[in-house]
C-alpha cells in the first residue's frame, strides 16, 4: 500500500498558508525582491535556495516582520501581514547566529517567548521540559549558552523558536555553523521535528545538498526572483533553466541547435559528432540555439561502442577524480569538449576499468538529459 | 628568573608610589601637632639607636582618629561626600547611558568620530574646563544672559556656588568615564538578540529591559564605580563651583592641611577616606573579574 503523497501544491483546492503576491522589496536603488509570487502550504518544509545576495534572507525577514514589502502583499492564512509587528506574528525565527540570550540559561532562553505570552508558570515549565526532551537537551537546562557546544546551541535556538508553537517557523541558515557530519545528522533531526510537530518550516540556505535533503519543495532564487519551485527530484531531474541545472549539482552543458523538432529532438552540437537524440517536454523551433544538460551519473562509460545506446560518442580519459563512493571521469571528445561521466564504485578494491589516456565510449539514453533554452 | 623580574616591576612600582607614601601618611596621622618643621612630632631620629626607636613608637597614638569622631564636621563631611558622590553617579548614569546607547547604535563609520568627541575634552586642562563652567554658571554668566535674552526667566538664576553647580561640574567632568565602559558593552552586543526578543513577543521597550539592560549591566557597574570612586574625594569642583554650604571631605582635607596646618588630623582624614574607598574599589575589581569570566 502506498502512502498518501504529500503534495498540496498540486491540489487546486488546497489553501496556502503563506502567499507572496507580486512582492517587491527595494533598498534604495537596489531591488532585493523583484515582483515575486509564490504559495507555501501548511506542513510544508520549504527551502529557499540561492547564492548570497539573491534575496532569500530578505524574503525570510519579510515573513518575520523585520522588513515590509515595498510593493505587493504577503498573506498568512489569508490575512495581510504588513500591519502586524514581529512581536504579534504567529511566526518564529531561528537566527543564523542563533541569537541566544547570553545572560539567560538554556531553560530561560526556551521559556523567554512563553513568559512574554504571560502563560501560567506550571504550563511554561511543562512546555519547556517538552522542548528540552524534543531537542535532547534535558541535561543542559541550567547551563548558559557559552557553556555548551555549537551543536547544542543550535538545538537550543530551535527549541526556543518552536516553544511558542508557531504556525510558521523560519530557519535562517540553521546549520551553517556546524561541521559536515553534525550538519547531516541535524538535517534528519530537523525533518523528524518538523514532522512530529506538524509546523510549517521555511528554511533559507545556500547549501543545495541541505535544501534537497530536508525540503518538500525547493525554490531556487536568483537576483530577487524565484527561478523554479519544485520538489527536490524535479529540480534535479527536470530543471527549467540552465541556471537551475547549473546551480544544483553537477551537470554537463552542451551548446548546439535543434535539427529536427518534435517530441524527440535531434540536436547538432559539433561538426564531427553525431546529433544527440533526446526527448523534450518543451517545444523548440527548428535551428533554435539550446543547451543540452545532462548529469554526469546518467552517462555510461565503456571500452566498446555499446550496441543499443541512443547516443554514443568516443573520447579519451583526461582526468579521474576518485571520491570514494563514486569516480568522476573527465573525457575529452574529438572536438575538444570535456564531458564528465560518473560511475559508482560499488565493488571494493576492484581493478579500475579505465585509466588516463584510455579510449572510451560515452553513452546515454534518449531520456537522460534535458533541453533548455539558452 | 626573568619571569620573576617581570612581576617585580609592578610590585616595586606599587611599593614606591603607593605603599611607602601611605605608610608616611599613616605615620603622620598617628603623630601630634607641633610648631616645627615638619609640623608634627615625633620624628624618627636613627642616631639615638634602639632607645630612640622605642620612644618614637611610644609617642604614636590614635588621638587624631578619636578627634575625628568627636567633631561632627568630619562625619558630616564624609556623609555629605558620599551623598554627593551617589547622586552624581546616578545623574552621570542617566546622562551617559543614552549617549553611549546612541553611539553604539550609530552607523559604524560614525563611531570612531563619536568616540573621539567623547574623549576630546581631555585635551584641555581640567582646571580650565572647571573655570569655564564658572563663566557659564555665574550670575552674569553665559547661561543666565542667554535665558534672560530668550525671556525664559526675568531674574538671573543663582547656580554658581550651590550644590547644583557641583553636580553639573561632576557630571560634565566624569561623563566620559561613564560613557566608555557602557559603550563598550553595548557595542559588543549582537543586534540579532533584539530581533530575537521581538520575534519572541517583546515590544521594543521590554526587549530593552530584558536584553539590552542586563547585557550592559557590567558596563554600567564599571562606569558607576569609575565615577563614584574619584567623586568622593573630589576637591577642585566643590571648591571652585560649590558654595560655603557644600561640604565635601576633599575640601575639609585641604583646609586641614593648608589653612590649619594640622597635618596629623589631615592625614587621619585621608586614611579614613582611603578605607572608605577600599570597599567600592574591591567591588569594582570583582565586577571586572566577573566580566572577564563571562567572556572567557
Amino acid at each position: 500500500m502506498a502512502l498518501d503523497v504529500f503534495a498540496p501544491w498540486d491540489d487546486p483546492k488546497a489553501k496556502p498558508l503563506i502567499q507572496f503576491k507580486n512582492v517587491t522589496k527595494r533598498f534604495g536603488d537596489f531591488t532585493a525582491i523583484d515582483d515575486l509570487t509564490v504559495d507555501i502550504f501548511e506542513q510544508e518544509f520549504f527551502a529557499l535556495l540561492g547564492p548570497s545576495g539573491c534575496g532569500k534572507t530578505t524574503m525570510m525577514r519579510m515573513l518575520a516582520g523585520f522588513e515590509t514589502p515595498s510593493e505587493g502583499s504577503i498573506l498568512l492564512a489569508g490575512q495581510d501581514m504588513a500591519p502586524v509587528p514581529p512581536n504579534q506574528r504567529a511566526v518564529n525565527m531561528m537566527f543564523q547566529s542563533y541569537a541566544l540570550f547570553p545572560h539567560l540559561s538554556v531553560w530561560e532562553n526556551i521559556a523567554f517567548g512563553l513568559r512574554r505570552d504571560r502563560m501560567p508558570k506550571d504550563e511554561i515549565a511543562t512546555r519547556v521540559e517538552e522542548m528540552l526532551r524534543l531537542t535532547r537537551l534535558e541535561k543542559f537546562a541550567r547551563r548558559k549558552p557559552h557553556q555548551i557546544s555549537g551543536g547544542q546551541r543550535q538545538r537550543v535556538a530551535l527549541a526556543r523558536s518552536l516553544a511558542k508553537a508557531p504556525k510558521l517557523l523560519l530557519l535562517d541558515e540553521p546549520l551553517g555553523a556546524l561541521d559536515k557530519k553534525l550538519r547531516q545528522e541535524t538535517q534528519f533531526e530537523l525533518m523528524d521535528i518538523q514532522e512530529s510537530t506538524g509546523t510549517t518550516f521555511v528554511i533559507v540556505t545556500h547549501d543545495q545538498e541541505e535544501a534537497m535533503t530536508v525540503a518538500s519543495r525547493v525554490a531556487v532564487m536568483d537576483e530577487g526572483k524565484i527561478v523554479q519551485v519544485a520538489t527536490p527530484d524535479a529540480i534535479y531531474e527536470a530543471p527549467n533553466s540552465t541556471y537551475v541545472a547549473d546551480f544544483i549539482g553537477d551537470v554537463n552543458l552542451i551548446t548546439g541547435s535543434v535539427e529536427t523538432e518534435g517530441e524527440t529532438l535531434r540536436f547538432t552540437w559539433a561538426e564531427s559528432q553525431p546529433a544527440i537524440v533526446g526527448a523534450s517536454t518543451k517545444t523548440f523551433g527548428k535551428a533554435q540555439n539550446v543547451h543540452f544538460a545532462i548529469r554526469p551519473e546518467k552517462i555510461a562509460i565503456s571500452a566498446q561502442k555499446p550496441e543499443d545506446a541512443a547516443n554514443a560518442v568516443p573520447g579519451k580519459v583526461l582526468d579521474i577524480a576518485y571520491l570514494g563512493n563514486i569516480s568522476t571521469y573527465h573525457v575529452q571528445l574529438a572536438g575538444g569538449q570535456v564531458i564528465k561521466a560518473q560511475t559508482a564504485n560499488n565493488r571494493r578494491i576492484s581493478r579500475r576499468s579505465f585509466t588516463w589516456e584510455d579510449d572510451v565510449w560515452l553513452s546515454w539514453t534518449d531520456t537522460a538529459g534535458v533541453f533548455l533554452e539558452r | 628568573m626573568r619571569r620573576f623580574a617581570l612581576i617585580l616591576v609592578p610590585y616595586l612600582w606599587l611599593l614606591a608610589l603607593f605603599l611607602v607614601p601611605f605608610v608616611i601618611v599613616f605615620k603622620i596621622s598617628l603623630s601630634d601637632l607641633a610648631m616645627a618643621i615638619p609640623p608634627y612630632t615625633p620624628t624618627l631620629d636613627l642616631a639615638e639607636g634602639w632607645a630612640g626607636l622605642v620612644s618614637f613608637f611610644r609617642e604614636l597614638d590614635f588621638e587624631n582618629y578619636v578627634w575625628l569622631t568627636e567633631d561632627a564636621l568630619y562625619w558630616k563631611a564624609y556623609l555629605s561626600s558620599l551623598q554627593i558622590a551617589v547622586i552624581s553617579t546616578v545623574l552621570t548614569l542617566l546622562v551617559g547611558y543614552p549617549i553611549a546607547y546612541g553611539m553604539a547604535r550609530a552607523p559604524e563609520e560614525w563611531r570612531p568620530m563619536l568616540l573621539m568627541l567623547v574623549i576630546l575634552p581631555f585635551w584641555t586642562s581640567f582646571l580650565i574646563r572647571v573655570y569655564a563652567w564658572m563663566g557659564i554658571l555665574a550670575k552674569e554668566g553665559v547661561l543666565n544672559q542667554f535665558l534672560l535674552w530668550t525671556g525664559v526667566i526675568s531674574e538671573p538664576l543663582v547656580i554658581l556656588n550651590t550644590n547644583l553647580a557641583v553636580y553639573i561640574g561632576i557630571v560634565y567632568t566624569y561623563l566620559p568615564f561613564m560613557i566608555l565602559p557602557i559603550y563598550a558593552s553595548l557595542e559588543r552586543m549582537d543586534e540579532s538578540l533584539l530581533e530575537a526578543a521581538e520575534d519572541l513577543g517583546c515590544s521594543r521597550l521590554s526587549a530593552f529591559w530584558l536584553v539590552t539592560a542586563p547585557l550592559s549591566k557590567q558596563g554600567v557597574i564599571a562606569g558607576s564605580f569609575l565615577v563614584f570612586i574619584p567623586t568622593i574625594g573630589e576637591f577642585v569642583i566643590p571648591s571652585l563651583l560649590g558654595g560655603s554650604k557644600t561640604l565635601m571631605i576633599g575640601k575639609v582635607l585641604w583646609d586641614e592641611f593648608f589653612a590649619n596646618r594640622d597635618w596629623p588630623v589631615a592625614s587621619a582624614v585621608a586614611v579614613i577616606l582611603l578605607l572608605i574607598l577600599i570597599v567600592p574599589i574591591i567591588l569594582f575589581q570583582r565586577n571586572q573579574q566577573k566580566q572577564r569570566e563571562a567572556e572567557g
